[in-house]
C-alpha cells in the first residue's frame, strides 16, 4: 500500500513493512526530549513506577530552557532535580545554563535530531524536527517517562494533509510568513490527528531555519507532526553536524492525502496574527494603526541567526521608537556568539535594544519581559492565546523577524519596506 | 477483557475542561478528582454513576488542554469504558497511559441512548446493547495497546521491561 513519508517513518521504527492511517503501532525511538518544566513531572513518574535503567544515556536530552537562567527559587529547585537524575544516569545530553539553549533551536544545531528519526518530547514544539526529515511529535509526561525506560512509544498512525508550496518569496518574506499563512487557511484544528507534508518547487527557495520555523508551528494547526522531504538544503545542514546516520524516506507518489493545499508564496505579502490565536492572520496592509509596548525577537520559532541577521539589516543605524522594549534573544549559545562576531549585537544595543542569553523567557510568560495589562506587544514566537506573555488583558501580535525589528522602530505595527 | 453497565450519553465536544474543571487541579487524589467529574454538564452524575457504567458520547470527546486529570477522573468515577464516535488526540493517548478503556463507534455513539445496558468485549470490539438486542463492531485495540489497558496504564504495562 502507498505510504506517506510519516507513514513509512512509522512503518521502519515499528518494525512492520506498512502501516495505514489509524493502525496503533508501537515504535521505537531515537531521541526522547524534555525541558525544566516537563522533566521534572516525567522523572516523577519514572520513579513512581519503579524503573531503575534508562535506555540509552545519549538519546535521551534534557535541556533547561524555560525558566532559566533559574528565575525564581521553585525554577531552581526543579533544575536541581533534572542536574540530579542526569547524573544519577549519567545522561550525557543534559544542557543547563553556560551550555544551554531554547530546546527547538539547540537540538538540530547539536546534530541530536536528524532525517528518518522517530522522535518524542514533552513539549509540543518538538514537531520542530519535521524539517529535517524526521518524525516527532510533543507527547504528555506518562509517555516521556515510559520513553526514557523503553526507548519506545505506541502511535495511532495518522493521515496527512498535503501543503504545496510553490513560487520564490519576495523580499521580507520568511517561512513565517508562509506558516502564518496557512494557519489563517486552515485554522487551529485544520489539522487536528493528522501529518503537515510539505512539498512543491517552492521548497528550493526555503532555508534550513525556514522551514524549522515553519515546523515548529504545524502543532499551531493541530498537526500531530509537520514534515519536509529530505533535499540538498537538509543534507548540507546535516552532514558532519548528525551523529547517527541519516536515512531518507520519501512519500510514495501514489501516497493518499485527505487533502492538498497550494500556496504561491510568491503572493505572500507579511503577515501578523492578532490576538487571541494563531489562525487570526491579517496581512501588513490589513493592520490598520497598531500601537506596541514590547518588541521580542527570539524563541524556538525565530530566535536563529537568519532571523537575527534580518532583524539587524532593518535596524542598522537606526533607533527605537521612544517608549518601545525591545528584547533580542539569541535561541542558543552559537548563535549568540556568531551574532556576536557579526556585529549584529553591536547593531542591536546601538540601536537601543536589550541583548539577552538564551531563554524561553517571555514566550511563555515566564520572565524577561512579562507584559503588563493592556500592554502589547509585536513577537516572533508561536503563540498570542489569552495571557501568553502576562496580564490575561496585554495583546500578542505574532509576526516575521523583519516585521518585528520595522515595529520596534515606528512603535506601531510596520511593513518593514517603509523603514 | 470485558465490561458490562448502565449508559451516561453526552454530545460532542465534551472537553477536559468538563470532564474535570480547572479548579479542581490542585489535587491529584484520584478521587478526589473523581467527586466533581462532569459536574459542570451533569451535576448528578457522581451520584448515579455505578461501578462498571459505561460512558458514551458524540464526536471530539475530551478536547481541550491536556490534562491526564480527565480520564484519570474518569476512571476513578466507576466508569468501565468510554465509547465516542470520536477522540481528541491528547485525551486519546491519556486515556490509554492511565489504562482507561476506549472505544470508537460512530454508529454505536449515535445509536445508544442514556440508561441502555451495554456490553463490551474489547478483545473483539463487539459492543452489545441488551436493552435493543442490538451490536455493533469497534476496531477492536492490538494486543499491546490492551496490554496497557488490562494492566492499568502504560508503566504498568512496561514493568517486566524496565
Ligand atoms: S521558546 Fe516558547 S514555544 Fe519554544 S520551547 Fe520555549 S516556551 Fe515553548
Amino acid at each position: 500500500m502507498a505510504m506517506t513519508m510519516t507513514q513509512k517513518i512509522l512503518a521502519a521504527h515499528a518494525g512492520l513493512s506498512e502501516v495505514k492511517a489509524g493502525q496503533l503501532i508501537e515504535a521505537k525511538l531515537d531521541m526522547v526530549l524534555a525541558n525544566d518544566v516537563t522533566a521534572p513531572v516525567a522523572i516523577n513518574e519514572f520513579e513512581k513506577s519503579g524503573a531503575d535503567k534508562i535506555f540509552s544515556t545519549t538519546q535521551i536530552s534534557l535541556v533547561m530552557d524555560h525558566f532559566t537562567p533559574n528565575k525564581d527559587i521553585k525554577a531552581a529547585e526543579h533544575c536541581k532535580k533534572v542536574r540530579e537524575f542526569a547524573g544519577k544516569y549519567s545522561i550525557k545530553n543534559y544542557f543547563d545554563v553556560g551550555d544551554m539553549g531554547v530546546e527547538h533551536a539547540l537540538l538540530p544545531e547539536k546534530g541530536l535530531v536528524g532525517p528518518g528519526d522517530c522522535i518524542i518530547g514533552a513539549d509540543s514544539h518538538t514537531c520542530t524536527y519535521g524539517a529535517l526529515g524526521a518524525f516527532s511529535t510533543g507527547v504528555g509526561s506518562t509517555d516521556m517517562a515510559a520513553g526514557m525506560a523503553t526507548g519506545t512509544a505506541w502511535f495511532k498512525v495518522p493521515s496527512a494533509i498535503k501543503v504545496t508550496l510553490t513560487g520564490k518569496k519576495a523580499k521580507w518574506i520568511s517561512g513565517k510568513d508562509v506558516v502564518l499563512h496557512l494557519i489563517g487557511i486552515i485554522g487551529v484544528d485544520g489539522a487536528l490527528y493528522r501529518s503537515l507534508e510539505f512539498t512543491g518547487d517552492g521548497l528550493a527557495d526555503l532555508t534550513m531555519d525556514d522551514r524549522l520555523c515553519i515546523a515548529n508551528m504545524a502543532i499551531e494547526a493541530g498537526a500531530k507532526n509537520g514534515i519536509f522531504p529530505v533535499d540538498e538544503t537538509t543534507l548540507a545542514y546535516v552532514t558532519d553536524r548528525f551523529e547517527r546516520e541519516i536515512k531518507v524516506y520519501e512519500a510514495d507518489t501514489d501516497a493518499e492525502y485527505d487533502e492538498e493545499i497550494v500556496i504561491d508564496m510568491s503572493t505572500l505579502r507579511p503577515t501578523v496574527a492578532f490576538p487571541h490565536l494563531p489562525e487570526n492572520t491579517r496581512t501588513i496592509d490589513e493592520c490598520g494603526e497598531v500601537k506596541i509596548d514590547q518588541v521580542v525577537i527570539g524563541s524556538c520559532t525565530n530566535g536563529r541567526i537568519e532571523d537575527l541577521r534580518v532583524a539587524a539589516d532593518i535596524m542598522k543605524g537606526k533607533t527605537v521608537a521612544p517608549g518601545i522594549r525591545c528584547l533580542v534573544i539569541p535561541a542558543t549559545q552559537k548563535i549568540y556568539l556568531e551574532a556576536m562576531k557579526e556585529g549584529l549585537l553591536e547593531i542591536f544595543i546601538n540601536s537601543g535594544a536589550a541583548v539577552s542569553t538564551p531563554t524561553c523567557g517571555p514566550c511563555l510568560g515566564g520572565h524577561m519581559g512579562i507584559l503588563a495589562k493592556g500592554e502589547r506587544a509585536v513577537a516572533t514566537t508561536n503563540r498570542n492565546f489569552v495571557g501568553r506573555m502576562g496580564h490575561p488583558e496585554s495583546e500578542v501580535y505574532l509576526a516575521s523577524p523583519a516585521v518585528a525589528a520595522a515595529s520596534a522602530l515606528t512603535g506601531v505595527i510596520t511593513d518593514p519596506e517603509n523603514v | 477483557m470485558k465490561a458490562q453497565g448502565t449508559v451516561h450519553k453526552y454530545g460532542s465536544n465534551v472537553d477536559t475542561d468538563v470532564i474535570i474543571p480547572a479548579r479542581y487541579l490542585n489535587t491529584a487524589v484520584h478521587s478526589e478528582l473523581a467527586a466533581h467529574c462532569m459536574e459542570d454538564i451533569d451535576a448528578d452524575f457522581i451520584k448515579k454513576v455505578k461501578d462498571g457504567d459505561i460512558m458514551v458520547a458524540d464526536k471530539n470527546f475530551g478536547c481541550g488542554s491536556s490534562r491526564e486529570h480527565a480520564p484519570i477522573a474518569i476512571k476513578a468515577s466507576g466508569i468501565s469504558c468510554v465509547i465516542a464516535a470520536s477522540f481528541a488526540r491528547i485525551f486519546y493517548r491519556n486515556a490509554i497511559n492511565i489504562g482507561l478503556p476506549i472505544l470508537e463507534c460512530e454508529e454505536a455513539a449515535s445509536d445508544i441512548k442514556n440508561g441502555d445496558e451495554l456490553s463490551v468485549d474489547f478483545d473483539s470490539g463487539l459492543i452489545t446493547n441488551i436493552t435493543t438486542g442490538k451490536s455493533y463492531q469497534a476496531e477492536p485495540f492490538p494486543p499491546f495497546i490492551q496490554n496497557i489497558i488490562a494492566k492499568g496504564g502504560l508503566l504498568n504495562s512496561l514493568k517486566d521491561r524496565m
